[in-house]
């Protein structure tokens, strides 16, 4: 356990010490800020849904890239063998570099809730359909960071990485959406809603906490880092 | 203290080390030695735990490294090929990481670090960045952070590889200093290395262990002992290789390329005594002139080459 803070600590310094958290960051804000208001004065309504609205498709391109370099770089330099023959166990190095991009999730996720206050200066806001989609977001920021972290494991170029990273976490986010559903026989269009991280979100963010979107979440962020320790022990 | 036993690694269908059977003592710096890709990497790799063996067991003080993978890794100290360490920290915000990984307090931590960047030369890089540094000094900050934890076992892979001959010096000496205490194994292709810093050595070809003990025993154990040059002048071939035959322990005389006037030849000799008094006596009664007299006794690197030389 205190070796899991440990790395969580140093991959939280990596994250914060290097321009790179900050580009991302930057990125995301300019971008889910440029969505938001630019369809914020169409809808005129005082919430806050259309920012949650486009998030998934914003984080399908984020989060792989703030993910990219966990085991890739590691793995590319060779700085891997050395902490997998420190006394840690497999589980501890996994957990806490997932649990440092969660809160990285989480601070890049913070000064969007200036969105939230700004809104409530023009309107009467619910607060609590607000802090369910922040709980959505939080859940869904950590399936995809667990689907990032899987393919930076499977390969030491970055870049074929976030690429992979990007392009589960985009089908994921498209493949309940109208046009991919049109494709589809009608008995299997509740198995791909099911698969859609944007359906169980968009309930979430709804304000509708079915323990059903919470099990999906938690279990794409199980298979996500299983997978990852398989394909590391693999390795040796 | 560590036992192989039937030690294989395949990477599919290589074999890349071969049923090795390895005893090392406490106290003993081990060199492996061997040309690129003998399997030197993948056996320290196994020892340390970071391979899994394809089949074949290692023990460290009774316990399998399959079983009890992470109480050995504690008790053990690894550095990789040219100290692979994370580019963009501060060697004391390393060592630190180093540290509390290997869970030490913060009081053992402080007071291991002071130790280690005296006894490693690192108090003038501390606060540098380790991208900045040179591959010596980087060689020696992987020194400190494998020893960081007082490990009663150091595993070093190729430390002086790349490295300037002031460097090297340095890093042996490091490596002595600390083998007065502990167990060290290290690899190198540098033979000399070998020779100075170990108290055993251990020749490793193909997968398989070629040769095995101090260097004396290796080199006493291959057949042709040394072997005498003479160059003379006016003399003829026939006539010294008959007088020179008839001193006891010489097993032949051959001729080498000379020019017209000297003549070049090899005296082999298969006792271990040391014969030119007696290949002098014989010249010193002919009317030869003697302009040179040469021993050569069988090198490290000779051996070596013998073990090596089928690929």
């Amino acid at each position: 356990m205190n070796q899991t803070i440990t790395i969580l600590k140093k991959e939280l310094k990596d994250y914060f010490l290097s321009p790179v958290g900050y580009i991302v960051i930057s990125i995301f804000l300019i971008i889910s800020g440029w969505l938001f208001f630019s369809n914020f004065f169409l809808y005129k309504q005082a919430d806050v849904r259309i920012f949650f609205s486009f998030l998934p498709i914003v984080f399908a391109f984020v989060i792989p890239a703030t993910t990219m370099r966990l085991f890739s770089e590691e793995l590319n330099i060779g700085s891997y063998e050395i902490i997998h023959t420190m006394p840690v166990t497999l589980t501890n190095i996994i957990l806490g570099k997932f649990l440092a991009t969660v809160v990285f999730i989480c601070a890049m996720l913070l000064p969007t809730l200036l969105y939230a206050i700004t809104v409530s200066f023009l309107g009467e806001i619910d607060w609590g359909i607000v802090f369910a989609g922040y709980l959505g977001a939080i859940l869904l920021g950590s399936c995809f960071a667990a689907i990032g972290i899987f393919t930076s494991s499977i390969t030491k170029n970055q870049i074929v990485a976030c690429i992979v990273g990007m392009s589960i976490c985009f089908t994921l986010t498209i493949v309940d959406s109208n046009n991919a559903l049109l494709f589809v026989p009608n008995s299997f269009v509740n198995f791909f809603q099911f698969l859609a991280a944007d359906y169980h979100f968009n309930n979430i963010a709804k304000g509708i906490l079915d323990t059903r979107d919470i099990l999906y979440f938690l279990s794409v962020c199980f298979v996500g880092l299983y997978g990852t320790h398989l394909s590391l022990s693999e390795k040796n | 203290m560590i036992h192989v036993e039937n030690l294989t690694k395949y990477y599919g269908d290589f074999c890349a080390v071969d049923k090795i059977n390895l005893t090392i003592n406490k106290g003993e710096i081990l060199g492996l030695l061997g040309p690129n890709g003998a399997g030197k990497t993948t056996t320290l790799r196994m020892l340390t735990g970071f391979f899994k063996p394809s089949s074949g067991d290692i023990k460290i003080k009774e316990k399998s490294i399959i079983d009890s993978a992470l109480e050995i890794k504690s008790s053990m100290g690894y550095l990789p090929e040219s100290a692979p360490i994370y580019q963009d920290m501060l060697v004391y915000d390393y060592l630190d990481y180093i540290a509390d990984l290997r869970g030490m307090d913060s009081y053992t931590k402080t007071n291991r670090i002071k130790e280690l960047s005296e006894l490693c030369g690192l108090s003038e890089i501390m606060h540098k960045d380790i991208r900045e540094l040179s591959k010596g000094l980087k060689q020696r900050v992987g020194l400190a952070y494998a020893m960081m934890s007082d490990p009663e076992i150091l595993i070093l892979d190729e430390p002086t590889s790349g490295l300037d001959p002031n460097q090297i010096v340095e890093i042996r000496n490091i490596i002595k200093r600390i083998g007065k205490e502990k167990t060290i194994i290290f690899s190198t292709h540098i033979l000399s290395e070998a020779e100075a810093t170990c108290d055993r050595i251990v020749i490793i070809n193909n997968g398989v262990i070629a040769a095995d003990g101090t260097t004396e025993e290796i080199v006493n154990s291959s057949d042709q002992k040394q072997s005498v040059y003479l160059d003379l002048l006016n003399a003829d071939f026939t006539d010294v290789s008959k007088a020179l035959n008839t001193i006891f322990g010489v097993s032949g005389v051959a001729k080498l390329n000379g020019s017209d006037e000297s003549l070049k030849i090899k005296v082999n000799i298969s006792s271990k005594e040391d014969l030119r008094a007696q290949i002098y006596e014989t010249v010193k009664n002919t009317d030869w002139i003697l302009v040179e007299l040469r021993r050569e006794t069988k090198t490290l690197e000779k051996i070596f080459h013998k073990f090596t030389r089928e690929n």
